[in-house]
């Protein structure tokens, strides 16, 4: 395992995302809300990569007529056979149990920190006063 | 269940997938527009000024939304300098045919809409539109990708012209048919059709599709898109059905058809149910000499695409063995949104020589195509 600095933070606006590659592993970062989560890239169903897919929220409800839209942006829709992820968690909404995408740690760390190691610094170039999003992997 | 599933848990190796054919690619247009340089003037006046009238509920959309933009297209293959998924034979290669080295992609145009057109005139002219465009724009850049004929079923004499004027041009390879039609396929003013189809060695596929204007389902209209797509393999068992029991496949021993978009596991089911009926109604259908599901297994064969995910992936081993192996030809209905990857379709291991059938063999028989 080690640390890989992916972006600045501000890089990413919220609802936004990135697509990095440490360690030869693709892997998509969100910004849900102002917080940062990092999905394996690929679907846990049929390989799809996820980055492609809409940013949303929940639609529930709780008997027919009735709908409600619930979580907005934390919600990920593959691009393919549009199986609903939690971005938070990597979960399946239909199959919560059973199937999920890798989710993989993040942190925002200030640059001063990262001046001190041990980071991989992937392609963003650190400044000492900035902070970043890094990724463990 | 306990088990956490991260990555797609059954990969079908690189080894048995390189190769394959795909039984249901979708060539589009960069815009419809496309299409008017293949129409007689006529036609391409009328197409500016009068335009499509289909028995669809609409005209220019489907009857049902689908869950992504484009008429429901995968959502990596939009092209990046502009046009239609499937629009991009660079793209294609890159995300399908170059990808696992496909040996032949079968395309299944779904453009023009000449089939469903009311117009019958004007509909034979966008078959055969469409089928030029299909042989000059992607067979002839792109030899691996064979071409379907289309035609209208509702003008025998241009459908059966549109077959002849293509037979022996090599980059067609079957007839196009889709299965929502005004009557099922098997009635008898469809014979000729199906005669021309079988006299000059087509095999026919029945891709979902059509707007007969009847509702898609036995039970009326669907509410939603969720109800609409199991619709797809409903309209498929009214068309075998109809094939078996008017005596088509007792007339035509040598046709051959492929159903395409429709999944397969509700086949065996179909087949023992009419075995069961004819067993108590032969008097009603003497012409046929062998049981329903003996028809079926000469004259019908099955694509996967969209394939069935039973609970336990291993029934669907089960459910193969009941068709026959050598009855089932993968597709993967690229670039659409419901598409199937080869790597990860099947959720259990098919034993290597089932592989090699359902991947590659069959479906060069099937379609006559050079190994």
């Amino acid at each position: 395992m080690a640390r890989h600095v992916v972006a600045t933070v501000g890089e990413i606006p919220p609802g936004g995302k990135k697509v990095v590659n440490p360690a030869g592993r693709e892997i998509c970062v969100y910004n849900v809300n102002g917080e940062h989560y990092a999905l394996i890239n690929r679907c846990p169903h049929e390989g799809a990569a996820l980055s492609y897919g809409h940013v949303l929220g929940c639609f529930e409800s709780k008997r027919p007529g009735e709908y409600q839209l619930t979580r907005k942006g934390e919600m990920l829709r593959c691009p393919w056979h549009g199986w609903e992820f939690d971005i938070k968690t990597g979960q399946s909404w239909c199959h919560p149990e059973s199937v999920k995408a890798r989710t993989y740690k993040v942190e925002v760390v200030p640059g001063e920190l990262l001046a001190k190691g041990p980071f991989v610094a992937e392609t963003v170039q650190v400044k000492i006063d900035g902070e970043y999003v890094v990724v463990e992997v | 269940m306990s088990t956490t599933v991260q990555e797609p848990a059954v990969q079908t190796s690189d080894e048995a997938i390189l190769g394959f054919v795909d039984c249901d690619v979708h060539p589009y247009t960069k815009t419809p527009a496309d299409l008017d340089a293949f129409l007689p003037e006529r036609w391409r006046k009328l197409r500016h000024s009068i335009g499509n009238r289909s028995r669809s509920s609409f005209v220019g959309a489907p009857n049902y939304p689908r869950m992504s933009p484009g008429v429901g297209m995968r959502m990596d293959s939009w092209p990046k300098d502009g046009g239609h998924p499937g629009s991009d034979l660079a793209m294609m290669r890159e995300q399908l045919l170059d990808a696992f080295a496909v040996s032949y992609g079968m395309m299944m145009p779904l453009l023009g809409r000449g089939g469903d057109e009311r117009n019958v005139e004007f509909g034979a002219a966008l078959c055969s539109a469409a089928n030029d465009w299909e042989a000059q724009v992607w067979c002839d850049n792109e030899p691996r990708l064979k071409a379907a004929i289309q035609i209208t079923t509702e003008y025998t004499e241009a459908a059966i012209k549109e077959i002849e004027k293509r037979a022996g041009d090599r980059r067609f390879t079957h007839v196009m048919i889709p299965p929502r039609g005004l009557e099922p396929l098997g009635r008898r003013r469809y014979w000729p059709i199906l005669e021309a189809c079988a006299a000059n060695g087509f095999p026919i596929a029945l891709h979902l599709g059509g707007t007969s204007g009847h509702p898609s389902t036995g039970g009326g209209w669907p509410s939603f898109y969720h109800e609409e797509h199991p619709s797809y393999p409903q309209s498929k068992e009214a068309l075998v059905t109809s094939l078996v029991t008017e005596g088509v496949f007792e007339h035509l021993p040598n046709l051959r058809v492929a159903l395409v978009e429709g999944g397969f596991a509700w086949l065996p089911s179909l087949s023992w149910r009419l075995d069961k009926h004819y067993q108590r109604l032969r008097e009603e259908v003497p012409h046929l000499k062998m049981l329903p599901s003996e028809y079926i297994r000469r004259n019908i064969w099955v694509t996967t695409q969209p394939i069935e995910e039973p609970e336990h992936p291993e029934d669907l081993i089960t459910t193969c063995e009941w068709i026959g192996w050598d009855r089932i030809m993968f597709s993967t209905d690229y670039p659409h949104w419901d598409q199937d990857d080869p790597r990860y379709a099947f959720k259990v291991k098919v034993p290597e020589k089932e592989k090699r059938m359902l991947y590659r063999e069959n479906a060069l028989s099937f379609y006559n195509l050079e190994a």
